[in-house]
């Protein structure tokens, strides 16, 4: 059954939604000092302050540290203009200033970056441009220039979050988009009724979700991002859950009782056309495709216990993953394809999230918190975020993939939850 | 209406009896679930109301002597009528939110078999899971997380 709905609650305009504030409450030992110098402007009020958020991103990767403005000694504007005593006596390693022009109704942004302690210019000045409505936007491509330049890892601060928001009295659930650090949210999609699993097609136009809006059951939806028009994919009896993408965006594996017992299925974006791809008493659930495509990793109990399983989509082969706990489950992969991150739990402690390496088997312990579930990945490999539970509310969390960084939300309005992590744009 | 309300309590009085006896040796120490009222008061009474939930162990999905107990009484019942039944498999919030739709379906599906297998007609039995979405005790706590992972019976 096809059913094409047009939503219009997202182009509601005007509504102003909580923003998430994620706060890294643990950075690498020794951070890179970088110093954003405000960037140079001659008009009149500028909505955003662009160095600022330049200087928030490179700190919520947790390996910067930004030098405050009110400690500078000099504004520099041009490499002319840059003394290196001024930048070496702040102890700062690296020197970023901009400038910002406007010609009709488009911004001008450029940037150069020095290297303090090398006394040189990093990269020759580049230029950036946009609506005043993308002045973030612009930041955000200028973060993940300058983070890619010094760490040689791109960056991630142009990505985008969905997340599930939960509201008690009166009771419901909100699909949120925002920018990776919380700000600009919006609204795709609110129901009375459970909303979870939003996951990311691979080129970042449409999320498929699980919803309970139609009789309080289950469902698997498809929804366009941008026009907010969405397709219900499934319509079984009994699960419809979690849907996971394969690399190619033409397939979405997903778990379906409508045999009597959750199994693991594959269907054709296009065709709807269903493959069955587990047939065990237990519960298969929570597939997640490799990262060549080449096999699903699922959690199943057959064991006895929730453990991680791999089968290989061409031979159906099955083999057992994760030995290190009772309870692993919620698998995902990382985009190079060597590590697995999961929910685990070892016997007599709580839930957290652990990183794999899927060709040893070696599992580590990445988060501290409690109550830890979804983890999703920075589609760079070098951070994760997850759900965890702090002050009584459901908040978010990340942590980068070598423990060295810790980030949490503050609690506040709202419980947050199922955090999904886009893939890089373009 | 009345009379069937009374053969319930008697035959829930029977089953009760029957329960005492063999409960204790069925203890599992810490993976307790909470006393629902009429499972677990000896002297149960002919106006004692049936309960419609059952409860589970963690992680679990097989169901205790104290919910089989409940359950018979329900198959009791149901024997032979013609109701809709709607069971609802629920969760507690530890572990991962779709496994957990899993395990509260699981939950269900054993209550809908045990049911079956005691004479009532599988086609009036209808299963949905909740998982964690929706809790009977909102704390982070072992007592409200065993109150949590239940099936309720509604009809």
């Amino acid at each position: 059954m096809k059913r094409y709905l047009l939503l219009c609650l997202i182009f509601v305009a005007g509504i102003a939604h909580a923003q998430l504030n994620l706060k890294v409450t643990k950075g690498v030992d020794n951070p890179t000092k970088i110093a954003v110098v405000p960037f140079s402007w001659a008009g009149g009020r500028l909505s955003e302050d662009l160095g600022k958020i330049v200087g928030n991103d490179l700190e919520f990767s947790g390996q910067f540290e930004a030098i405050a403005a009110d400690r500078m000694l000099s504004f520099p504007r041009s490499e002319a203009e840059v003394h290196y005593r001024d930048w070496k006596a702040l102890g700062s390693e690296y020197l970023l200033i901009g400038s910002i022009t406007q010609q009709a109704d488009r911004y001008y942004a450029s940037y150069e970056l020095f290297d303090v302690v090398q006394q040189k210019r990093v990269f020759a000045k580049l230029t950036v441009d946009g609506t005043e409505a993308q002045l973030r936007d612009m930041a955000h491509h200028i973060s993940d220039k300058v983070y890619e330049t010094i760490t040689g890892i791109r960056g991630i601060f142009s990505t985008k979050l969905i997340y599930v928001e939960a509201f008690q009295k009166p009771q419901k659930y909100r699909l949120m988009l925002s920018d990776i650090d919380g700000f600009r949210p919006r609204m795709l999609l609110e129901t009375k009724f459970p909303l979870l699993s939003p996951v990311w097609s691979p080129n970042g136009q449409r999320v498929a979700y699980v919803s309970f809006e139609v009789d309080n059951k289950p469902a698997i939806y498809i929804q366009d991002i941008a026009t907010g028009r969405r397709q219900q994919m499934t319509n079984f009896r009994g699960l419809n859950g979690a849907p996971a993408w394969s690399p190619d965006g033409q397939k979405l594996a997903m778990a379906l009782s409508k045999d009597g017992n959750p199994e693991i299925y594959v269907m054709n974006v296009l065709t709807r056309q269903l493959t069955r791809i587990t047939n065990h008493f237990a519960i298969d659930h929570e597939p997640t495709w490799s990262a060549d495509g080449s096999s699903i990793f699922f959690t199943s109990d057959r064991g006895g216990k929730p453990q991680i399983y791999e089968v290989n989509v061409a031979s159906m082969q099955q083999e057992r993953v994760t030995f290190d706990g009772d309870y692993n489950a919620r698998p995902r992969v990382s985009p190079d394809g060597k590590s697995l991150v999961m929910l685990n739990k070892r016997p007599g402690t709580t839930h957290h999230i652990a990183a794999q390496d899927i060709k040893s088997g070696n599992l580590r312990i990445l988060s501290e918190t409690n109550l830890d579930e979804s983890p999703t990945i920075a589609p760079n490999g070098a951070m994760l975020m997850y759900a965890t539970r702090s002050g009584g509310k459901g908040v978010l969390a990340a942590v980068s993939l070598d423990a060295r960084v810790k980030i949490i939300q503050p609690p506040k309005q709202g419980d947050v939850r199922e955090p999904a992590w886009s893939p890089f744009f373009k | 209406m009345i009379t069937k309300a009374l053969k319930q309590g008697l035959t829930l009085a029977v089953v009760m009896s029957f329960l005492v006896g063999c409960s204790s040796s069925d203890n599992k120490g810490t993976e307790t679930a909470p006393t629902t009222g009429t499972a677990t008061t000896p002297a149960v009474t002919e106006t004692a109301p049936l309960s419609n939930v059952v409860y589970f162990d963690f992680d679990q999905y097989s169901l205790t002597a104290e919910s089989r107990a409940v359950l018979l009484a329900h198959a009791d019942k149901l024997k032979g009528a013609s109701v809709a039944v709607r069971l609802e498999g629920h969760a507690d919030e530890r572990g991962s939110r779709e496994y957990n739709l899993a395990l509260g379906e699981k939950r269900a599906n054993a209550v809908r078999d045990f049911l079956v297998t005691q004479g009532v007609n599988g086609s009036s039995l209808e299963v949905v899971s909740f998982g964690e979405e929706q809790p009977a005790a909102t704390g982070h706590d072992e007592a409200s997380w065993a109150q949590n992972r239940r099936v309720e019976v509604k009809y």
